[in-house]
């Protein structure tokens, strides 16, 4: 998928275009230098007290910063300004590693805040080259802030080097900046701090020079630069949206309907409003609030609550029925052409072996550890937000809406969310439009908190679609793969919303993103997907299309490898001639993991399991990453011993946390592929809590881990969700190596699979 | 009625409900804020807060449950024990996006408090309670042997 495109989509949509920027705004931003674009006046100053900046927000955040990316206060810190959400992917540690590297800070004195929410000075560039839509997606955050962030460290560096230079009266080539120190031959010394004020009153210097990243000393030199944010969140004292206390502020909770796509028909509030606590119920466009003086009561309030439902619109088919019609439907009339080259049905004909396999995936909720909260102040004039946002200036325009103000008028904040994997970016910012229709509902009497419970969060929708494969696939007589064909079949993520413009040619991207045919070379190959048209909530989770089309492809490539009679990583690397990206990262994790030697005892493993290894690899959001996973199966169950991982993400910023995020799509990924699974029976939720929906638990977690990172001198990528798609399929081909079960539907299901064992 | 209890060393009364969980009378009504809400049904260990000692899911145990005890919250944990642990996660950048590691550290601390030895099979049975949807557990482990081995066996009881 092409993140660039979700920029011209957004920008025809009213409430978006509501925001305004012009030209002239984004000339005052923008300054062209090197190769690459850096916004922001970089004025380091010391104007902001950090009294004024620190504070959750009882007065609120200043809207505005004479410092877009770097603030140096005269206690000597280094505040990093982060454009984009902190939600454990670690952009407090990284963003602020690439402004310390080309400042030559000391590590020690800096730190990291949420930005505003503003464009195009916090535009996202990966979204659109002119930077209208600040938000967190796609793994972009380290890509598009990377030349950003290095200008933005290298000005400020410059500035400092002029002010000690004109308080010293040397030249300012003499200087040297070091460890956060400014220093000249002659003895003289500075602090950053010291130098600030002074700093921030010169001109912008016209132009500076980037260092050479041999010259680098944090970014990708330190095995272990400790994150910004391990203190604060060892000991409670980091503060989520839910941690959020305002003056007078009451608790909210919101009765949504049972079924997707029912409407209030009508209310009846008594018993709801003679719990202690309570003090208003209100409907809003997403259900009927119980505001209270605290959360107990407001749960109270909604058990109490009475409210009848007009089903007439909503959906009411259970997963059972959509599945038996994405079958039916699949590469039929609805269907269209997603890539098309040779003959692949021409090709199947001649083939000598076919493979040929339908593969089933359950729709996922993201259940991040903090359930959906935002706070919301309300005056005649002003809104004011806290949420963990990740999609800043669209939360900004939907609250706007919401509220009845313009876009300008409404003040985000945003705070470490606790998780996100996708469901806090939604195109109705739907928790956030919740707080600030309830705050609007009652007269802005007073701030809203609105929290979801973990059951609103399972039962809520907004899942992974679920999505239906079919794949053919043909060998030739020397074991070649010669010809893919695959119809997909599951609803579009763009559809309906601002964001429909990514859809081309009738394709969503994101339904049929990282295909067979895309990734590895096949010279015939026929691929449709057919959109369904179902009345569940879907959106984008860790690594979207890639969930379940990178599974596809790599359980589907390791039983064509089978077929063929050929190794499974022989046979990948004969597929990726042209890729050697792909291949640099399957040979490194191959050789790590000890491919080619066979286990000590064989398959034997304890108490009569059979262990078995298996590969996978895909590319997404420009990072590659290979697993090779050892399992032992026994009794039905899976036991993932061992993973060895190789990742090409560029340049490591921080390697560290780049290991993090993989051990984290390892654990999220295999969640999904044990456990994971939102199924409905006749249009309600089966599962409303962890005890339905499982996830991954510590005594689950592979015991060995082990992490590879390729060394690149190419500018970063992303890690925050491309581990995910190849984990599933690792397993799924080891489980296969070990007991010949192949499983095609997720979550596995051994035993299901076993009986239809071919 | 009010209802007398000590929080992280200080007495308190609280004039609340009597069935209000444990973790909304803190949260909201103390605002101690270090505790989370994760689940309300004691299926993820958020809410993991001491109860004269143990451990206990806060988001199940009614405030009349509490009356006249010792509750200690990630705030307060100044054990020997929690101590170690909290020095293990910041070193070992054990947190993610953070949201659960309230729960997780009061859970580990209380491991260490009744056994400061544990093996691996002690550290799964006293942690697969907490779930951490960053997966941060391969961590939590680590930083759980390491805390474990900072700690003279004689001092880790609280």
């Amino acid at each position: 998928m092409d993140l660039r495109n979700i920029e011209d989509s957004l920008a025809a949509w009213p409430p978006l275009a509501r925001l305004g920027v012009t030209r002239r705004d984004f000339l005052r931003f923008t300054t062209i230098a090197g190769s690459g674009l850096t916004l922001g006046a970089i004025i380091p100053t010391a104007a902001a007290k950090s009294s004024a900046l620190t504070v959750l927000g009882v007065e609120g955040r200043p809207g505005d910063y004479s410092t877009p990316f770097v603030r140096i206060d005269p206690d000597n810190t280094v505040t990093v300004i982060c454009k984009h959400v902190e939600a454990g992917q670690g952009v407090w540690t990284g963003l602020p590693a690439v402004v310390a590297e080309e400042l030559d800070a000391s590590w020690d004195q800096m730190r990291a805040e949420s930005s505003p929410a503003k464009v195009p000075t916090y535009g996202n560039f990966a979204f659109g080259p002119k930077g209208q839509v600040q938000g967190t997606g796609g793994s972009t955050s380290m890509a598009n802030s990377w030349d950003q962030l290095r200008h933005a460290g290298a000005y400020a560096r410059a500035m400092l080097v002029q002010a000690a230079a004109n308080r010293w009266k040397v030249p300012a080539s003499e200087i040297t900046v070091s460890d956060g120190v400014v220093a000249h031959s002659s003895g003289k010394k500075a602090t950053f701090g010291e130098l600030a004020a002074a700093a921030g009153k010169l001109p912008l210097p016209a132009e500076v020079k980037l260092k050479d990243p041999a010259q680098f000393k944090l970014i990708g030199r330190q095995e272990k630069l400790p994150r910004l944010d391990s203190h604060s969140k060892s000991t409670g004292a980091q503060q989520f949206a839910i941690d959020v206390m305002l003056p007078d502020m009451m608790t909210a909770v919101v009765l949504r309907p049972p079924r997707f796509g029912a409407q209030v028909q009508s209310i009846d509030s008594a018993a709801a409003k003679a719990i202690p606590g309570v003090v208003d119920v209100v409907q809003i466009p997403r259900g009927v609030a119980v505001v209270a003086r605290d959360t107990w009561a407001a749960k109270k309030g909604r058990e109490a609550l009475k409210v009848s439902w007009d089903e007439s619109g909503a959906e009411k088919r259970g997963t059972d029925a959509i599945f038996k019609e994405y079958r039916q439907m699949s590469g039929g009339a609805g269907a269209v052409k997603v890539e098309s080259r040779g003959d692949a049905d021409a090709a199947l004909k001649k083939a000598a072996k076919v493979v040929d396999v339908e593969f089933e995936f359950p729709y996922l909720a993201h259940a991040p550890m903090e359930p959906l909260t935002a706070v919301a102040r309300l005056s005649a004039d002003k809104c004011e937000v806290w949420a963990g946002c990740q999609f800043h200036t669209i939360d900004q325009a939907n609250a706007a809406q919401a509220a009845g103000l313009k876009p300008d008028q409404v003040f985000i904040n945003t705070l470490a969310a606790g998780g996100t994997f996708g469901r806090r970016a939604t195109a109705d910012s739907d928790y956030i439009s919740e707080a600030v229709s309830i705050a609007k509902a009652t007269g802005g009497k007073y701030p809203v908190k609105v929290i979801w419970t973990r059951e609103d969060d399972i039962t809520g929708g907004r899942y992974r679609p679920a999505t239906y494969h079919h794949v053919t696939a043909g060998l030739s007589q020397d074991g070649k793969l010669i010809a893919v064909k695959q119809d997909v079949v599951n609803q579009s993520i763009m559809a309906g919303t601002p964001m429909a413009g990514m859809i081309k040619d009738g394709v969503d991207p994101t339904s049929v993103e990282g295909g067979t045919a895309e990734q590895y070379e096949v010279e015939n190959a026929h691929v449709t997907w057919v959109q369904a048209k179902v009345g569940v909530p879907i959106l984008w989770w860790r690594s979207v299309g890639h969930t379940h089309t990178g599974f596809v492809k790599e359980v589907l490539i390791d039983e064509l490898a089978q077929a063929a009679g050929k190794d499974p990583v022989a046979f990948r690397l004969s597929l990726l001639d042209k890729n050697p990206r792909q291949a640099g990262v399957l040979r490194l994790v191959a050789q790590k993991a000890g491919w080619d030697k066979p286990f000590p005892n064989g398959q034997a493993g304890p108490n009569g399991g059979r262990r078995g290894r298996g590969i996978a690899i895909h590319e997404s959001f420009n990072t590659v990453v290979a697993h090779v996973v050892e399992v032992t199966v026994n009794d039905g169950t899976i036991k993932v011993d061992r993973v060895v991982t190789a990742v090409d993400c560029g340049i490591a910023v921080t390697p560290d946390v780049v290991r993090a995020q993989m051990q984290s799509c390892i654990g999220y990924g295999l969640s999904a592929a044990l456990y994971g699974k939102i199924s409905l029976t006749e249009g309600r939720v089966d599962q409303t809590n962890f005890h339905q929906y499982r996830v991954l638990r510590l005594n689950e977690m592979p015991r060995s881990i082990e992490i590879h990172i390729v060394p690149s001198t190419n500018p970063p990528t992303g890690v925050g969700e491309p581990g995910t798609p190849p984990i599933a399929p690792a397993v799924a081909n080891a489980v296969r190596a070990a007991t010949g079960i192949k499983l095609h539907k997720l979550p596995f299901d051994l035993a299901a699979a076993k009986a239809t064992k071919t | 009625m009010a209802i007398k209890l000590t929080v992280n060393n200080q007495p308190q009364e609280l004039d609340v409900d009597p069935q209000m969980p444990l973790l909304w009378a803190i949260r909201d009504h103390l605002k101690l804020t270090g505790t989370k809400f994760g689940c309300g049904m004691a299926l993820c260990g958020a809410c993991t807060v001491h109860i004269d000692g143990q451990p206990t899911r806060s988001c199940v145990t009614p405030i009349s449950a509490v009356a006249g005890k010792s509750v200690t919250t990630i705030e307060g944990l100044s054990t020997p024990a929690g101590k170690a642990v909290q020095t293990a996660w910041v070193g070992l950048d054990v947190p993610q996006c953070g949201y659960c590691q309230s729960g997780q550290i009061m859970s580990a601390s209380a491991l260490l408090a009744g056994n400061s030895k544990p093996t691996d099979a002690d550290i799964d049975a006293a942690m697969s309670g907490n779930i951490c949807r960053c997966a941060t557990y391969a961590r939590i482990r680590a930083a759980i042997h390491q805390a474990a081995d900072s700690l003279p066996a004689s001092q880790a009881k609280s």
